[in-house]
């Protein structure tokens, strides 16, 4: 049995999600091989190769692989399939692109987001919006699954595997990346992060969001995270979703400030370790699942909170 | 241009579903069913493109039981001009509706498929990304802006560390993201009319498709619950009870 794991990175980084994908490849038990497509990206196949038990990494290089454009990646995987029993990505959006369509190409089904292994056909994973867990078992000769990260602990990097270069197939020309604008910041990673600091439609306005919780994010070295309603209007870009349709986080420490607790927001920050949430409205749901509640006035309260945090370091 | 928009007929998304006492499912009796959003969103900008010249046809279609009728009549009154129901037993998984789907487009030669990037009562996310694989196509993931010109859509897709812009050459699949654009209500008159617009049904056996599933529900269950904690009377307590009993700081 053999297991192919598909790296997520961005040619110079090997991404935390992929050590999560690898530590569930591992559970299944087998050889676990980690693919690695893109372009001018040895240090990512150095990293790969350097997780604990990993056997081997596929190196695929051409620029058509720069994009990591969902046509292509499936191409490449494809042929792949044959010598794997299981083929797996986080559910990134590059997973979660691209593992349908391999599954289609192989006339298997996909399994999205598992969150749990029961054994190597046997599955749990999370639907309507995570308030229903299951288990589900599949008959195909090759599972095609995304990996729901936070649910499985990263795998560590004392690993020496050998490297291969493979074909990297030719460009399918069906789509062009024309541009991408990805959100500067020097914060962790929303989606690894230790601690997430999140802000709702209660902080009224971007100015106020970034005002507010920037310096706190600062004080906890926390990403940035934000509700739906928050997103939609306008306070913070669409990548700090968090939620059903967002990212999804298990972070030591979750702050929700204003932030009502719709369960959409609920499916994608329950599993955290620790929540703590600051809202005025003594009835809004999301203390039915906050560790620590503070009924307060978020405009005095949040810069109480980081300025205390600052005075006790 | 004809546009083809797959609807799903899910659980309302305002209601918390509960799991059956025995584990066999979930318990939808009386429940109230809806449109699934994504799919609202994506008849929206078909239809917008009609309106703007752009689109000729939009056909709204859904694979399920006679019920998912419904579902089609919402999308008609949201200005799809005529529906056709692939009618299988139950609920069908991801491929086989992504086979049904493959098979209604080479029937209507739509070069344009417009989908909700995930249904919210399985949130499998996998039914445009098949679709397209099985049509050769191009595809375009979690769109928050679409435009059409020249033979190709350009479409800015919500990805994880911010934006993107690709290009896809026609014909292409589209799945939509929350931002597209916000869907109009249905007015009563478009709803009366919705009833009048020609719906359609055909089976699996007239689509030369096998729906047989390939995964098996074992158990369903409902998660852990988390427990309320305490409430803190000011950001001194909270920091003392952060730092002495969570040790998270």
């Amino acid at each position: 049995m053999a297991i192919l794991v598909i790296a997520e990175h961005d040619h110079a980084t090997l991404k935390a999600s992929t050590l999560n994908t690898v530590a569930a490849a591992l559970e299944l038990g087998g050889d676990v091989h980690v693919l690695v497509a893109g372009h001018d990206c040895t240090a990512v196949a150095a990293a790969s190769a350097r997780l604990s038990g990993v056997k081997k990494v596929l190196l695929a290089q051409a620029p058509h692989h720069e994009a990591q454009l969902a046509e292509n990646l499936a191409a490449l995987v494809v042929p792949l399939a044959p010598g794997y029993t299981h083929i797996l990505a986080p559910a990134t959006s590059v997973g979660k692109s691209t593992l349908p369509r391999i599954a289609a190409l192989l006339d298997v089904a996909q399994i999205s987001e598992i969150v749990g292994i029961e054994s190597s056909d046997t599955f749990v994973r999370p639907t309507y919006a995570g308030n229903v867990l299951v288990t589900i078992r599949s008959i195909d000769p090759v599972k095609v699954i995304t990996v729901r990260t936070t649910a499985f602990d990263a795998a560590d990097t004392s690993g020496a595997a050998e490297i291969h270069e493979i074909p990297a197939g030719s460009d399918a020309g069906l789509s062009k990346l024309i541009k991408r604008e990805l959100s500067k910041s020097e914060r962790p990673e929303l989606g690894a992060a230790k601690v997430v600091v999140s802000g709702g439609r209660g902080l009224g306005s971007s100015e106020n969001y970034h005002r507010l919780l920037d310096p706190l994010a600062d004080q906890l070295g926390a990403a940035l995270g934000a509700s739906r309603a928050a997103v939609d209007a306008g306070y913070a870009p669409n990548d700090y979703q968090v939620g059903q349709t967002g990212k999804i986080v298990a972070p030591q420490l979750y702050v929700a400030v204003g932030v009502s607790g719709a369960i959409q927001h609920l499916a994608g920050m329950k599993d955290s370790k620790i929540i703590v949430a600051i809202n005025k409205d003594p009835e809004a749901p999301i203390f039915q699942v906050a560790d620590y509640g503070l009924v307060a006035d978020l405009f005095d309260a949040v810069p109480a909170l980081t300025e205390a945090l600052r005075s006790n370091t | 241009m004809k546009i083809l928009v797959p609807v799903k007929r899910v659980v309302d998304p305002g209601i918390k579903v509960r799991v059956r006492s025995d584990g066999s499912g979930v318990d939808l009796d009386n429940v109230k069913m809806s449109i699934n959003p994504f799919d609202e969103i994506a008849v929206e900008e078909a239809v917008r493109l009609k309106e703007a010249g752009v689109a000729s046809e939009v056909v709204a279609v859904s694979c399920g039981d006679r019920l998912c009728q419904e579902t089609l009549r919402a999308a008609l009154a949201l200005g799809a001009d005529r529906a056709v129901l692939a009618e299988v037993d139950g609920d069908p998984q991801p491929l086989a509706v992504a086979k049904l789907l493959k098979a209604v487009v080479d029937k209507e030669s739509a070069s344009l498929v417009i989908c909700g990037k995930q249904a919210i009562d399985d949130d499998a996310g996998q039914v445009g990304q098949m679709l397209a694989a099985l049509l050769g196509w191009p595809q375009a993931t979690f769109a928050s802006k679409v435009a059409i010109a020249d033979g190709s859509a350009r479409v800015t897709r919500e990805v994880d560390g911010g934006v993107e812009t690709v290009e896809i050459r026609l014909p292409a699949l589209i799945t939509t993201d929350l931002r597209l654009n916000e869907p109009r209500y249905a007015t009563l008159p478009n709803i009366m009319k919705a009833k009048k617009k020609p719906l359609e049904v055909v089976t699996s056996d007239d689509l030369g498709v096998d729906v047989s599933p390939r995964l098996t529900v074992l158990k369903v269950a409902e998660p852990a619950q988390r427990k309320a904690g305490i409430r803190v009377a000011d950001v001194a307590q909270l920091l003392d009870r952060l730092k002495n009993e969570a040790k998270v700081i």
